[in-house]
């Protein structure tokens, strides 16, 4: 196994790890299974990057850390619509606000020549994680200003709301060009660990591990950010499964069924939908943050309501809302869905070409149709997605409750 | 309330329930546009340029007015956000586009930008749109009735149906914006007072005030208008009544798509066709049918007007883009002060 070959499969290794560890059956010992998981996901991760030829490793690895940005934002809708029942079609607006922010917070301001060009309000040049950080507290107060008024009105008001608040957002992001350059991207949004992949290196790596990462190529970041972005799905699924198994979780899923009887039972619903509501932002920021250092440079057009928040409301439904698996498994088979059907309208091209010449410039709107078409039938014939809610009551009973028919 | 109960209220509950009192809550709007003109004023801009605007908002209110009865009387009726309302409205402006290429280009009646085959792509595009809501209620909102889904499912199915309905129109008619005359000038002329307006303008209000005139006497004069009235103050009562809901579902369909139809035509000759154009009217429309309480289509025209004038009116001072956003704040005053809307009962909405 060459050099390149090596590195590259250790750092695929993690997500697969993780499928690895989560396939072997749970009565196993605690570190078996964590061995078991790592030296699986190495050997996959291994074949793959051997078999596979490396332009279409390279597709995979961009899919996948797509699919995991994806995830995490449909992991924050899980939160609000799948355990407490909020519908909120403006999630728009947390993934653009999560985004621009920390844009502003890691890039610096420009200067000279550059500062022609771009306007932005600040540019404070601090590291990633202070920006991902950033992204997640600016979602969460905006979800707090949004929810105080609405969450206590009935469902529907919220969703009305989070439609406002989307469009708010979008015209300040697209019209206020001292804010974050206005209709122009917003470019040079650092990408963490970049050094990497640099002849140069880190300095605060020692030699040796550094020399592990020399036979990559700047070309080849995209598998470092795929661990980084498999990182933040897994941290954010094991704190959600740990938190919804929790007494908190158990009371946003007793406001999602009888709000009326949790309210009895001395539960302060309002407080509790809008613990639900800001959680799910912060989420959604965070995945916002993820997408700005992943696309490095971002506008207002990159979070049209139909990629930033329909496309999600589809991965939730179809995956199956209430679960943190359904919510993971639908983002990424929604996003190869519509990348897929991005090829299959390509090779339509010419049959489209002669249906009318228009045509073949609009098939990215026949995969809009597809979709919508998927959602509808998903309500229509299976409302609770490929998974399904799982029923528990709590990790200390041990057992799973008996599924309800 | 009895004053027992009143003097144990938190003062912070008192001067809510103060403020959300009909009378209170009128006088609020009014300061809104007061606050709105002061501004306007301070900055500089001529009262005649207000004034102007006042009359543009109304005429926007009339073409919001088209949608908002449609949208208000079918979130009564159905109890249905009905997302896909604004995409009914691009449908019906792209139909009648796809109407007038069919005829022949008349020459431009009066002081107008339109010929006739304008008037006749109008009267034909409204009952397309009307079956189009009533197609999308027959393949999915009653099959979701059957199966006694719970609204917010409804709601999502809305919001699913007005992706599709704006992928067809992606797919039919291109991305790009669209005119339904281009290049015929369209001057303003002076009303009174200085007021300038164009005589397209003044055309779209006049048809809107026909249309809801129409409207009233449906609602008012016919057996099934009864019906549709008390199905959307009350579901369940009217059921039991005897009325046959469904009819009125499938009547309300008709109905309020035309009605956006209508409104979708209106502002595509007013402003420009864009696929985008519905979506970004959803907003001002769903506040005008909060604002003027949910199923009470003389709340939504009372909203709309409304809505209308302050949008218009705060462009004097404010990028015109952000007209939405302002019919957003609307909206939120209506939500943080009276839910239920100018005509709601209390504790209702």
């Amino acid at each position: 196994m060459s050099d390149v070959a090596l590195i590259k499969s250790l750092l695929v290794t993690l997500p697969l790890a993780f499928l690895t560890w989560r396939a072997l059956p749970a009565g196993w010992p605690v570190l078996a299974r964590l061995a078991g998981g790592l030296v699986g996901g190495w050997l996959i991760a291994a074949a793959v990057t051997l078999l596979v030829p490396s332009g279409l490793m390279a597709y995979l690895v961009s899919f996948a850390i797509v699919g995991s940005i994806y995830a995490v934002i449909a992991l924050g809708l899980n939160v609000q619509w799948g355990y407490t029942g909020l519908f909120n079609i403006g999630i728009a607006a947390f993934f653009s606000v999560g985004a621009f922010t920390t844009a502003l917070v890691t890039t610096t301001l420009p200067t000279g020549v550059m500062a022609g060009f771009t306007q932005q309000a600040f540019g404070l040049g601090a590291p990633f994680l202070v920006g991902v950080l950033a992204a997640g507290v600016t979602a969460g107060l905006l979800a707090l200003l949004v929810g105080g008024p609405t969450l206590r009105l009935r469902e529907d008001y919220l969703a009305i709301a989070t439609i406002g608040i989307a469009e708010v957002v979008r015209l300040i992001f697209q019209n206020e060009r001292w804010l974050a350059n206005g209709p122009q991207p917003l470019r040079g949004i650092p990408q963490p660990l970049n050094c990497l992949v640099r002849d140069a290196g880190c300095e605060w790596l020692p030699a040796p591990v550094m020399a592990l990462f020399a036979p990559l190529a700047p070309r080849d970041y995209t598998f470092v950010y795929l661990v980084i972005a498999a990182l933040f799905v897994i941290l954010t699924f094991l704190v959600l499964e740990r938190a919804i198994r929790s007494p908190w979780g158990r009371v946003l899923r007793a406001v999602r069924e009888e709000e009326d009887a949790a309210a009895m039972s001395g539960k302060d619903v309002a407080r509790i939908k809008l613990q639900a509501f800001t959680v799910g932002a912060v989420i959604m920021g965070i995945g916002g943050a993820l997408y700005a250092h992943y696309m490095v440079s971002i506008d207002y057009s990159h979070f049209d309501p139909l990629y930033a928040t329909f496309l999600i409301w589809v991965m939730l439904m179809l995956g199956g809302s209430g679960n943190n698996r359904g919510a993971i498994l639908g983002a990424f088979v929604i996003w190869g869905v519509w990348t897929g059907t991005a090829f299959f309208v390509d090779m339509l091209r010419p049959a489209l070409a002669a249906i009318s010449p228009d045509l073949p410039a609009r098939g990215p709107y026949l995969r809009l149709m597809f979709i919508a078409i998927v959602l509808l039938l998903i309500l229509l014939f299976r409302p609770k997605g490929i998974i399904g809610e799982e029923k528990f009551v709590s990790h200390l009973s041990g057992g799973r409750e008996q599924p309800q028919p | 309330m009895n004053g027992a109960a009143a003097t144990r209220m938190r003062p912070g509950e008192r001067v809510k329930r103060v403020l959300g009192s009909r009378q209170a809550f009128v006088v609020l709007l009014g300061l809104v546009l007061v606050v709105l003109w002061l501004v306007a004023v301070y900055q500089g801009i001529p009262a005649q340029r207000l004034l102007s605007l006042m009359v543009r908002g109304v005429m926007l209110g009339g073409i919001l007015a088209l949608g908002a009865i449609g949208l208000s009387l079918i979130f009564g009726v159905l109890r249905i956000p009905n997302f896909a309302h604004g995409d009914m409205m691009t449908t019906g402006a792209y139909l009648a586009l796809l109407v007038m290429a069919l005829l022949p280009l008349g020459a431009p009646l009066g002081p107008f930008s339109f010929g006739y085959e304008f008037l006749i792509a109008l009267v034909v595009a409204m009952p397309l749109v009307g079956l189009l809501g009533y197609g999308l209620d027959r393949l999915v909102f009653r099959r979701l009735r059957a199966k006694r889904s719970p609204p917010v499912i409804m709601a999502m199915a809305a919001l699913g149906s007005a992706f599709l309905v704006r992928s067809l129109v992606y797919v039919f008619w291109g991305a790009d914006f669209v005119f339904y005359y281009t290049g015929r000038p369209r001057p303003a002329f002076e009303l009174f007072a200085g007021i300038r307006v164009r005589p397209d303008q003044l055309f779209i209000l006049g048809l809107a005030l026909v249309m809801i005139v129409l409207v009233y006497l449906l609602l008012e004069r016919t057996k099934m208008g009864k019906a549709m009235r008390a199905t959307a103050d009350n579901p369940e009562l009217a059921r039991v009544t005897g009325i046959d809901t469904e009819s009125v579902i499938r009547w309300t369909w008709l109905i309020g798509g035309a009605l956006a139809g209508a409104g979708g035509v209106m502002y595509g000759l007013d402003a420009q066709l864009r696929p985008e154009m519905g979506w970004w009217l959803l907003l001002p429309l769903f506040a005008a049918v909060i604002l003027g309480t949910i199923g009470n289509a003389y709340g939504a025209l009372v909203g709309a007007l409304l809505i209308g004038i302050v949008w218009q009116v705060s462009t004097a001072f404010l990028n015109p883009a952000y007209g939405p956003g302002v019919a957003f704040m609307v909206l939120i005053l209506v939500l943080l002060f009276r839910p239920q809307g100018i005509f709601g009962k209390p504790g209702g909405g």
